[in-house]
């Protein structure tokens, strides 16, 4: 398969960045998205220019480094996937192909498609836990969890930190990044105990980083390749407006 | 230098719990005054730094992910092992010790695997406590399952990504003591050398991966929690970023390392599809506990699966191993896959992959059920295969996955030079030659949780540390190494770019050190290594400069360590003449080609000394002596 690839090139965070446009070919349907782009760096480099600096490491999906935004969709087009486990045989042969990194003030581009996500750091610190201190614990089945809420739980504790739901909003919102991990430690009875406080920190930390209002148009669910639910929102919504009450 | 693994005496389950008490203890309030380094913030490294820190103790972790909770420890798909006996079904401490040093192939030591067995327990206790969202039933209580190399059902698992959940565990943790303000974390940061002062780890080199700065951090221990080396294979499950750089400058400075050539072959990956693959998938060991293995009976069937029937299918591990079946153990899962390959008797188009049939398993159990179990993996295999595994079987060869070598380590888990540590696979301790399914997990948090915040504290209240700052001439002359290599690297300017070298580098690992290790083509895979690290150092291109973020030096520089660490692990594999969990040695076999221990001779852990660049490494051996599980040879028949 042949490719157009319209590829951002950023030398560092001051520089001004601009599209190159590069042609490949001869790709096996079968090469994942990332190896394409190791072809293209391969052929680069031959050539004495300077490889495409992108995010990536685990290669199956999981880790939630890869975070490339394709023909102005965060991973491609495909639903339910990360970039890295996105394969050639998803595109027409010949098409063009734009690669973008994440756009979101939030998340400056420190070089080519790689952003800084640190404000997604600093907002697990401000509450993203339990806290529970090694020794403490008592036994694993003390506390019998409904399987329901365990379910729910882990639903949202998918969530790999890619960073794709702010990528997909209009508004850059963060909501469904925070809400997930508010209601994946809130639905556990362990979690519970300080579910007020972690609410209002990690919203108030969101806020400070400067991510965007959620106005519920629900890209951030359709672009998520772990397929986290907005009603993670509505929960958190819940949560926030009880602890404000309280 | 006499190696002492420090093995404290008196019954063996009384051995950490004595021990424990004769650590020295560090007083609460002084604990704020020791910094503590630590690498890697996986399983291992993200739950010493959080415990660490919880106990008062200024940390700082570095890794080179942008995130500490990207570390490979999060690909972990099956589960973690517990001796809980939730089920009943006679599991108990002694048991999982037992199955463990069994599982090894004898090549363990005793006393660190019944400590790890002990701690199984807390393990889970903790991670309940963190909120990691683990399987459950109905009532509510706990759910397991059943894993390769054991009869038991003690496997603890978050769907298909325990691991997963159990980084994010370690990662809340840590994250809650960066708030607190007793650890700081830096990511993108890679460790580039460990420093010696007096003939103490005090320090460390890292290179801010962001702007290509060189930095130097003083520390009174320092703890190396950075993983495995299986990318010296080039093809591994391992990411793309796990590297050997951070054990192989410690090993460079003094510390040794220990039984290199144990490296795991995982019977369940996807199979190789061609020349631009950059990694392989896992399918987690779990999937064994419904899928069937088989091969057709005849060589080159080209039959599709569901044409060929029942009767002309061979269903080889259920056949061999009637008592365990296709819950063999990895190392002999994946010989007996390899040999119905070289049979000619293999599927797909490379004809190198077998078989995994769930076909019986949604009979039994229902679509609906085996969806729930393995839901994600299907999907997984899906994406890549683009075939449906609900509908014809998987197919799934060998590759290389887990290091049990790395650097040796005695009880502590303090490696031969003073103040420096390893914990998680970065060290070679309790899988002995062949580490079970759940197992790593357990290991990298016993170590990380509870070994290493005691032995660390132990360490630190023992020993007598003079003020150390990165000023020091050791500091200054370690930075100085780190750039002049960087500056070497660069300005090679020659033809060929590093993942050229890379491939290479993994082919020669692959067919002379891979599954099957022979004298003739260990000694080839020597020379040609030492040929290929030559022409890497004359013809390597690495473009751009190093004060910018430059993917293509960090590559080179872990490259470089792969090229030297390769020869170590075929020497190690050379000089061990026994066949022995994954190493498998063609000149000692039994007559139905199961591996021959020799434990008259190999009843050792290999420890090998750096002795400079070019000179042979000199071999130290720690003997190997079993109370309670007298070596056998390892039936499951």
């Amino acid at each position: 398969m042949n490719f157009k690839l319209k590829i951002w090139r950023q030398k560092n965070s001051k520089d001004k960045g601009r599209f190159v446009d590069y042609t490949i070919e001869n790709v096996a349907d079968d090469t994942s998205f990332l190896e394409m782009l190791d072809i293209l760096n391969e052929k680069l480099i031959a050539n004495n220019e300077d490889p495409v600096a992108f995010d990536h490491d685990c290669r199956e999906g999981i880790c939630g480094t890869c975070s490339l935004h394709i023909n102005g969709r965060p991973h491609g087009p495909k639903p339910k996937v990360t970039a890295c486990q996105l394969f050639m045989r998803t595109f027409r042969d010949g098409e063009q192909i734009t690669i973008e990194p994440w756009r979101a003030k939030s998340f400056p581009v420190i070089r080519d498609l790689i952003t800084d996500r640190g404000a997604f750091e600093r907002i697990i610190q401000a509450g993203g836990f339990i806290s529970a201190s090694t020794g403490s614990a008592p036994d694993g089945n003390a506390i019998p969890i409904p399987k329901a809420d365990a379910e729910w739980a882990m639903d949202a504790a998918a969530c790999i930190g890619c960073g794709a739901c702010v990528a997909a909003c209009k508004n850059a919102s963060a909501m469904l990044f925070v809400s997930a991990k508010v209601a994946h430690l809130g639905k556990l009875p362990q979690g519970k105990v300080e579910a007020k406080k972690r609410v209002l920190n990690m919203i108030a930390q969101m806020d400070k980083e400067g991510f965007g209002s959620c106005t519920n148009t629900y890209a951030c669910e359709a672009e998520c390749p772990k397929g986290i639910s907005v009603a993670n929102i509505a929960y958190l919504n819940r949560e926030f407006l009880k602890a404000g009450l309280s | 230098m006499a190696l002492d693994s420090k093995i404290p005496s008196g019954p063996i389950e009384k051995k950490w719990y004595n021990h424990k008490f004769n650590l020295k203890l560090v007083n609460p309030s002084n604990r704020r005054k020791y910094h503590i380094i630590v690498v890697g913030t996986g399983l291992a490294g993200g739950a010493a730094a959080a415990t660490l820190g919880e106990m008062g103790y200024n940390v700082t972790a570095f890794c080179y992910q942008d995130s500490a909770r990207r570390a490979h420890s999060i690909a972990a798909q099956g589960g973690i092992n517990a001796a809980k006996n939730y089920r009943n079904d006679g599991d108990s401490v002694y048991r999982l010790f037992y199955d463990t040093v069994k599982g090894g192939d004898y090549r363990a030591r005793e006393a660190n695997v019944y400590r790890l067995a002990e701690l199984s327990n807390n393990i889970i206790d903790q991670c309940v406590a963190q909120g990691v969202p683990f399987a459950r039933e109905y009532g509510g209580y706990l759910d397991n399952r059943s894993f390769g190399g054991a009869q038991v059902s003690r496997t603890f698992y978050a769907r298909g990504q325990t691991g997963q959940q159990l980084l994010l565990g370690a990662y809340s943790s840590l994250s809650r003591q960066v708030a607190e303000g007793t650890v700081t974390v830096h990511g993108r940061h890679e460790m580039l050398d460990v420093v010696i002062i007096d003939g103490k780890s005090r320090g460390v080199i890292v290179r801010d991966m962001v702007t290509g700065e060189i930095k130097s951090f003083a520390a009174d221990a320092v703890v190396l929690a950075t993983g495995g080396y299986g990318n010296v294979y080039y093809l591994s499950t391992n990411a793309k970023g796990c590297n050997t750089t951070a054990i192989w400058r410690a090993h460079k400075k003094g510390a040794f390392f220990g039984n290199p050539c144990f490296v795991q072959i995982h019977p369940t990956c996807i199979p190789v599809s061609g020349e631009h693959q950059s990694k392989l998938t896992l399918m987690s060991e779990s999937l064994r506990n419904d899928g069937r293995v088989w091969v057709p009976v005849k060589k080159g069937d080209t039959r599709k699966p569901k044409d060929i029937p029942e009767a002309e299918r061979d269903y080889y591990l259920e056949r061999r191993y009637p008592s365990f079946g296709n819950l063999v153990p990895r190392d002999v899962a994946s010989r007996a896959a390899k040999q119905v390959c070289d049979e000619g008797r293999g599927v797909g188009t490379s004809k190198m992959a077998v078989y995994l049939d769930f076909a019986d398993a949604i009979k039994r159990q229902g679509k609906a059920r085996i969806e729930e179990k393995y839901g994600n993996l299907f999907d997984m295999y899906q994406e890549i295969t683009d075939e449906n595994p609900y509908e014809l079987p998987m197919r799934i060869y060998p590759a290389i996955h887990y290091t049990m070598g790395g650097l040796w380590v005695d009880y502590n888990l303090m490696t031969t030079i003073p103040g420096l540590f390893a914990g998680g696979e970065a060290n070679f301790s309790d899988h002995g030659a062949n580490r079970l399914g759940a197992s790593a997990l357990m290991q990298g948090l016993a170590d990380g949780y509870f070994v290493l915040p005691s032995t660390v504290s132990g360490y630190l209240g023992s020993t007598e540390l003079k003020k150390v700052t990165t000023d020091a001439p050791e500091f200054k002359v370690a930075e100085k190494e780190v750039k002049d290599r960087i500056t070497k690297l660069l300005s090679v300017k020659g033809k060929y770019s590093v993942d050229h070298y890379h491939k290479k580098l993994g082919k020669i690992m692959w067919d002379y050190v891979g599954m099957s290790r022979n004298e003739a083509g260990l000694k080839s895979a020597i020379t040609e290594i030492r040929a290929l690290r030559e022409d890497f150092w004359k013809n390597v291109r690495v473009l751009g400069e190093g004060e910018e973020l430059n993917q293509s030096l960090e590559k080179a520089g872990r490259v470089a360590d792969f090229l030297e660490l390769g020869e170590l692990l075929a020497s190690d594999a050379l000089n061990r003449r026994e066949s022995c969990g994954g190493h498998f040695r063609e000149e000692s076999q039994t007559e139905d080609n199961e591996a021959k221990r020799d434990d008259e001779n190999f009843s050792y852990v290999s420890a090998w000394e750096y002795k400079g660049d070019g000179v042979e490494p000199e071999l130290h051996k720690e003997e190997l002596t079993f109370e309670h599980c007298k070596p056998s040879q390892r039936s499951y028949k």
